[in-house]
């Protein structure tokens, strides 16, 4: 399928699953509230223009902020992790090595470790600041940290599990 | 100037990145005049309808207990009907008289409309509830929002055919609420914790207070006097402060709401007015 096709039916899915599944669940405990939603940034193609990522972001958080009626907080949170993913990966893959050979991020185009290492960095960075622009209107600081905690723990289990559940094999690309 | 084209062209990724970010942060920090010049109107009629579509079919599965709470608001308004009550008086006759009930029409305070909700959240410190009513239904902006159970929220924004309703789990949501037992005052409150949960302010010591005492809402407040907010769960008494914190278990299941009631207070207008031309003349 086309890469333009597929991100665009994984735009919607992942919204009407965070919308209609994950925030319908009963809070088990007020520092937990399980976000998967910005994994579609984090499946987005290496050779995407920087510009048209962070645009990507914004947009993509905006329609979250739509359905949750909270007008630029999970914009926001998108557009800095959006903004910042592509530094993340020129750390972790070494340029001369694979010079992006594979079309998207994935386990098995990066390896594990580098994988799990760009995902725990990205899903803090978005926890982080979504849990401080709500920490500023309202919170003291141990709510704060206990969230940001436990929330990325939880990030982090549900991009686990769906990684294993979805596995996305990548192709190898060549000039032919 | 050369330069500050060169800069900006050397750095466009980074100012663009700023200006979404200036973007996202103006309607969070300006959320409520941003929400209503557009959030409402054009995005609120879509994600309305998903949530439509999604709701016909959660209402489905809460069929049985949507039933059963309207059995119960039945059961409970056919024991005040006057049929079920005797005459005491045998002579007397129960006559319907038509200029009686015109005349109570003119005094009619809260008229009802019912409207099904089609989207609700318990899980965010900020919680709405979308129902499926609008300003062509007769609803408008802060109307107060009830259910079988009790006090639900404020309407706070209005579409054509739907409405937000801010629900009293919402961090910025305030009734003025009263205790059943002796009428004190005071304003009860969420903190964004435990949906489970509600704070109920500025009760002073002196009142005697137990676990178990029904608190609702007061004559001051938006809402029909009378409705039920809560129940006393837990009684904190903090040092250096004449008042209570009580907390209160809310009457309403936010949980499993399917049904509520708006209400229209008919001498809203009258009472605002009165009360603006009184601050202006001081």
């Amino acid at each position: 399928m086309n890469e333009l096709v597929k991100n665009i039916i994984r735009f919607v899915v992942f919204i009407l699953f965070q919308v209609f599944i994950l925030n319908k669940i009963p809070p088990l405990h007020q520092f937990i509230s399980p976000y998967l939603y910005f994994l579609f940034l984090l499946w987005l193609p290496f050779r995407i223009p920087r510009l048209s990522l962070t645009l990507t972001g914004f947009i993509f958080g905006l329609s979250l902020d739509f359905f949750t009626k909270t007008p630029g907080l999970h914009a926001a949170a998108c557009t800095l992790m959006a903004y910042m993913r592509p530094f993340i990966i020129n750390i972790l893959i070494p340029k001369d090595e694979s010079d992006f050979n594979y079309v998207a991020p994935a386990p098995s185009s990066m390896g594990w470790s580098p994988y799990i290492v760009y995902i725990l960095i990205l899903t803090f960075v978005h926890n982080t600041y979504l849990v401080f622009l709500e920490w500023m209107q309202f919170g003291n600081f141990g709510y704060f940290l206990g969230k940001v905690v436990a929330t990325t723990g939880v990030s982090f289990l549900l991009i686990s599990i769906t990684e294993i559940l979805f596995y996305r094999k990548q192709k190898f690309r060549t000039n032919i | 100037m050369r330069n500050v084209f060169l800069f900006v062209r050397r750095y466009f990724n980074f100012l663009f990145f700023i200006l979404m970010q200036v973007v996202a942060l103006y309607m969070l920090f300006s959320y409520n005049r941003f929400h209503e010049a557009i959030f409402m109107n054009v995005a609120g009629e879509i994600t309305g309808k998903v949530s439509k579509q999604y709701n016909t079919i959660e209402y489905y599965f809460n069929l049985k207990k949507t039933n059963d709470l309207l059995v119960e608001e039945n059961q409970r308004l056919r024991n005040l009907l006057k049929s079920d009550f005797l005459v005491p008086d045998t002579s007397t006759q129960v006559l319907l008289d038509s200029v009686r009930i015109d005349s109570l029409e003119l005094h009619r305070r809260y008229l009802y409309y019912p409207a099904k909700v089609i989207n609700n959240s318990v899980t965010s410190q900020t919680n709405y509830l979308t129902i499926a009513r609008g300003t062509n239904q007769g609803l408008e902006k802060d109307m107060a929002v009830v259910s079988s159970g009790g006090v639900v929220g404020t309407i706070v924004n209005v579409s054509a055919n739907m409405a937000t309703v801010m629900s009293l789990l919402h961090r910025q949501s305030r009734v003025s609420a009263s205790l059943l037992n002796s009428g004190e005052t005071g304003s009860v409150e969420w903190d964004g914790k435990d949906p489970q949960i509600l704070t109920f302010r500025n009760i002073p010591k002196s009142v005697k207070v137990e676990i178990g005492d029904t608190v609702v809402t007061s004559q001051y407040s938006s809402f029909p006097p009378g409705q039920p907010l809560g129940i006393v769960e837990r009684i904190e008494n903090p040092d250096g402060s004449n008042f209570y914190l009580l907390k209160i278990r809310p009457a309403t299941n936010f949980f499993n709401i399917q049904f509520v009631y708006a209400v229209k207070n008919l001498q809203k207008k009258e009472q605002d007015d009165l009360e603006k031309a009184t601050y202006k003349q001081e």
